[in-house]
């Protein structure tokens, strides 16, 4: 059963493949059930496969597919090749699963868009990449994973390319990603130059021999890397932007998958950051301030998707917190339930967004939950979990992260908990606004001329998914629940991946339940504050302040420090070295070759005599020259 | 080994005398204007070298160098030049390509002093003697003659090919058939031998030659037609010709005909 | 004093270097023909000069055979030059400039 692993990355991109050359054949719809219909299999592969590790005995469950052999240069030796073991496969799974049901949406979602087949075949590829990433048995097919996700984001976010904002949101995350990428690379020269393998297991197996400032640089490289990619502090103002592409493409790269790869690369190298303590410290020290400052921003936003936005941004922070202290299961837990409520949330959103024209300005919106229950219900379970109220996922996946963080380090624990509330708070602001409320915009009915709303539930395709998610938002916590040892299937299925190196703090049954009250303590406050607050106005200026809605400045900053001066210098590049100078030389140099040749096709007369005449004149040389080296 | 004449200052007096010859007449050939004159100098010049060779004890040379040299060549030089009536002057006073007679004299004063100076007085150092002495037993006809026809055989022979071929070429050159058009304008195959019509007629380009300038090239193929006994000077033959009456060598008649 | 070859050999030289300038400087094709042969009296004179100097009849053959292909030479050249003078009367050396540039 192990063996139709390879067919886990390879359906969803020949959907790539078949979409590249007849996608405008098969057209709206059938392009977009083609899609769905590849990542679904694949979802059923991974199941297949899944099963088949569970088979295996526990500490036996990791198997190795390769394919052939993609570089082997010297000592260099890469192969393509699957590494099936519970941490790739718990990717897997969620990754193929979310994604079916966003593609499912996505055949209602853009159902009016010209470029309806272009659509999926982006996002099969990505989905491929993102096997690939997830899959790989090596760093570098990883890599290839990682840049080929990149891409795919660049080609999705522009997807609406005619827009100019598209178009620099799509390069914006190109730029930020790259950044991250280039540390990456770095961190890969770093790996093969001290074990000399960039496999998994060979990698980890010869992490002994390496020096601790190696391991330190290699993890913290990695880390930036995963900044990069993550959206963390520095690199992170790129996502926000990345709202411009289709709402499915949120869902799927910037909620659920593609942003936690950088995750599970922590999670995978947990071999390394073991070993490198301070490289550890660095990932949970700003995966907690990214955690704090997401949350912060959220709050002030009107523009729906920046709300959702900045809160994947906090969230991620959640997981590099957990990460970064070691505590692996809890990260990918909370990843796992995470996926589960953005996707639902985002798309959700997409459906406010469909029924109101398009418009995604909360503050023109309201009362929308009597129009669209289906909506409203399920992104109301999502602002739950998000918030970590009991007993949704979310309580249990952020509560698993804050117990694990108090032990490691107060500190961190009550950022974490601060971020908590707001998180609460800021996605409760976000429903309020949307659904309760004044009814802040114009029906259809009532005005003549200008184009109103009509907001219903959208048709099955797109509140399947919906419906869905927003189960296993609700649901999703019992993989894994701390109150019975016996009942943490997710600990104890990924324990083999993480071995002696997950730090997991055993509360006594006493430290679980104060730790489940401190927890529902904070999302309740969160969700007070939030109904009090939005509950009855839609504005409220003195908790949206300018500085938050510009999120701290931070983006302005970099433009104005480093984008506006680089564009500069390229400006000056461009027109004074490029075009004088080098321009300048080559050209100059063709001038000069067509001026001598000018002067010189001067001595061409046409003359017999002149010919002659040179003729003497070079017999008089000869001699000359004779004559100074006769003796 | 240096032959040393019994007596040497007769010796230098002829070398004096017959190098002045020399050089003058060689200066007049250059320096005529009329290109009769330039042959007649160097006719002059030829007896000189002629005298010369008398004094390097080599009389054969000189009694072929008289007879054929000046008594033949030359002759042929005058006979083309009468021909051809291009015994008018040129304009010797401007060179029409810039800067090419003062370059040509500097360069030709410094070869020659490069040459002398190469020499410094030390002159022979060839090989010695493989086909004779000058100064063995026979005269100098016979000892040439021995040369000849036994080391040098068979440059001899290749040299009698060489004039085979040279008079069979100049003949071929100097050809000019005519072909006879018949009555709808297509030749005949008839050929007529050329005639020796020294009375050519008019050409147009030859009547500027009164200015002094020889060098027009203006007449193109068109000589107009053909008049006996129209022209006034002994050359001219008829220029251009019908349509293959330029001879084989046509190249210089698709080169560009432009004035001066 | 007696006549030392380097005499005649400048003198040689001399004869050279006004056919070669004349060669140069003169439009009339004949008459370049004319200092052409000038030269080759120049190095017939070499020849002869060195035959004796240096004791070998060679030298003299070699003037023999010298006359010989200056006269075959002048013969054709000669019919060359007539040729092109039907062609075009009153050629000169510098009408073949069609190279030019």
């Amino acid at each position: 059963m192990l063996r139709v692993a390879f067919l886990v990355p390879l359906l969803p991109l020949a959907g790539f493949v078949i979409l590249l050359f007849s996608g405008r054949k098969l057209g709206n719809p059938r392009a977009g059930w083609l899609a769905t219909l590849m990542v679904a299999a694949s979802f059923v592969v991974t199941v297949v496969v899944f099963i088949g590790l569970f088979r295996l005995p526990a500490n036996g469950r990791s198997y190795t597919q390769t394919w052939f052999t993609w570089i082997s240069a010297g000592h260099l030796h890469v192969t393509m090749g699957l590494l099936v073991d519970p941490l790739s496969m718990t990717m897997a799974a969620f990754v193929t699963g979310v994604s079916a049901l966003i593609h499912l949406y996505s055949i209602g979602y853009m159902e009016h868009d010209e470029d309806f087949p272009k659509f999926f075949l982006y996002l099969n590829l990505f989905v491929a990449a993102m096997l690939l990433l997830v899959l790989a048995d090596n760093f570098l097919l990883l890599f290839l994973g990682w840049e080929g996700v990149g891409v795919c984001s660049y080609f999705l976010i522009g997807f609406w390319f005619e827009r100019d904002s598209a178009s620099s949101a799509a390069k914006k995350a190109m730029i930020f990603n790259r950044i991250g990428d280039a540390a990456f690379l770095v961190a890969l020269f770093l790996i093969y130059e001290r074990t000399g393998s960039l496999e998994y297991h060979t990698v980890f197996a010869h992490l002994g021999s390496v020096g601790e400032p190696s391991l330190v640089a290699i993890g913290i490289l990695l880390f930036a890397g995963a900044v990069g990619k993550s959206a963390q502090i520095p690199l992170y103002p790129w996502l926000a932007d990345a709202m411009e592409g289709p709402t499915p493409v949120s869902a799927l790269i910037h909620a659920a998958t593609m942003v936690t790869a950088g995750v599970y690369l922590m999670c995978r190298i947990n071999p390394i950051l073991y070993r490198a303590p301070d490289a550890a410290h660095v990932v949970a020290i700003v995966g907690a301030g990214t955690a704090l400052l997401g949350a912060t921003i959220a709050c002030a936003q009107n523009d729906i998707k920046k709300i959702l936005a900045y809160s994947t941004i906090s969230q991620l922070g959640y997981m590099f917190l957990a990460a970064g202290i070691g505590a692996y299961d809890a990260a990918i837990f909370l990843m796992l339930t995470h996926a589960f409520y953005k996707a639902l949330l985002f798309l959700g959103a997409g459906s406010v967004i469909h029924a109101m024209n398009d418009d995604q300005d909360v503050k023109t919106m309201g009362a929308l939950a009597r129009l669209m229950p289906i909506t409203a219900v399920t992104f109301f379970i999502g602002w739950l979990s998000i918030g970590g109220v009991p007993v949704l996922s979310g309580f249990w996946s952020k509560g698993d992260v804050l117990s694990n963080g108090y032990a490691f380090s107060p500190a961190l624990w009550a950022v974490g908990a601060l971020t908590a509330v707001l998180t609460a708070y800021y996605l409760g602001r976000a429903y309020l606004l949307v659904f309760r409320g004044q009814q802040r915009w114009v029906e259809a009915r009532e005005t003549g001329h200008a184009p109103g709303r009509n907001p219903h539930d959208p048709s099955w395709v797109m509140s399947l998914p919906l419906v869905v998610l927003g189960a296993l938002s609700a649901l999703g916590g019992l993989i894994n629940l701390p109150i019975h040892p016996d009942l943490d299937f997710l600990d104890r299925w990924l324990s083999p991946v993480f071995a002696s190196r997950l730090f997991q703090h055993h509360w006594g049954l006493g430290g679980v339940w104060t730790f489940a009250l401190v927890d529902a303590a904070l999302a309740l406050l969160g969700v007070g504050l939030a109904v009090a607050l939005w509950g009855s106005r839609s504005e409220r200026p003195a908790f949206e302040p300018v500085f938050l809605q510009r999120a701290w400045y931070i983006d302005w900053a970099y433009d104005r420090f480093i984008a506006r001066p680089s564009t500069a210098v390229a400006i000056e590049t461009s027109s004074v070295v490029e075009a004088k100078g080098i321009d300048g030389a080559v050209n100059g140099f063709a001038w000069l070759v067509r001026a001598t040749g000018r002067h010189v096709r001067k001595v061409q007369t046409g003359y017999v005599r002149n010919y002659a005449l040179g003729l003497a004149a070079g017999l008089v040389l000869v001699l000359a020259y004779v004559l100074t080296r006769a003796s | 080994m240096t032959y040393v004449l019994a007596a040497a200052i007769p010796d230098a007096i002829t070398f004096v005398i017959a190098a002045a010859v020399c050089v003058l007449g060689a200066l007049g050939v250059v320096l005529a204007r009329n290109p009769v004159h330039s042959a007649l100098m160097l006719v002059m010049t030829l007896f000189g070298v002629a005298v010369l060779f008398v004094e390097e004890d080599a009389q054969f040379l000189a009694a072929v160098q008289v007879i054929v040299y000046a008594g033949a060549i030359v002759v042929l030089f005058l006979f083309v030049i009468m021909l051809l009536g291009v015994d008018q002057k040129e304009a010797i006073q401007r060179d029409p390509l810039p800067a090419q007679r003062p370059v040509a004299i500097c360069v030709g004063i410094l070869g020659l002093v490069e040459v002398l100076l190469l020499a410094r007085g030390r002159w022979p150092s060839g090989a010695r003697s493989v086909s004779g002495a000058i100064g063995s037993p026979g005269d100098n006809v016979g000892l040439i003659g021995r040369s000849i026809f036994t080391t040098y055989l068979l440059a001899f022979e290749v040299t009698s090919a060489l004039l085979v071929v040279a008079v069979v070429g100049a003949v071929v050159l100097a050809r000019r058939p005519r072909r006879v058009l018949g009555e709808n304008g297509a030749p005949t195959g008839v050929l007529v031998e050329p005639d020796d019509e020294i009375d050519g007629p008019e050409v147009a380009g030859l009547d500027d030659a009164d200015a002094g300038t020889v060098d027009t090239g203006a007449a193109g193929s068109e000589p107009g037609d053909s008049e006996p006994g129209d022209s006034e000077r002994g050359g001219g033959e008829r220029g251009g010709g019908g349509p293959g009456g330029g001879g084989p060598v046509d190249d210089l008649a698709d080169s560009e005909v432009t004035g001066p | 004093m007696s006549v030392s070859a380097s005499w005649y050999l400048t003198l040689a030289a001399v004869l050279f270097t006004i056919g070669a300038i004349g060669l140069l400087v003169r439009r009339n094709v004949l008459v370049m023909f004319m200092c052409v042969e000038l030269m080759l009296n120049a190095a017939n004179l070499t020849f002869v000069t060195f035959a004796r100097r240096l004791n070998d009849i060679a030298g003299q053959t070699a003037v023999f055979f010298v006359l010989v292909v200056a006269a075959a030479e002048v013969v054709v050249g000669l019919g060359i030059i007539v040729s092109i003078y039907r062609r075009r009367p009153g050629a000169t050396a510098d009408d073949v400039h069609g190279m030019k540039g």
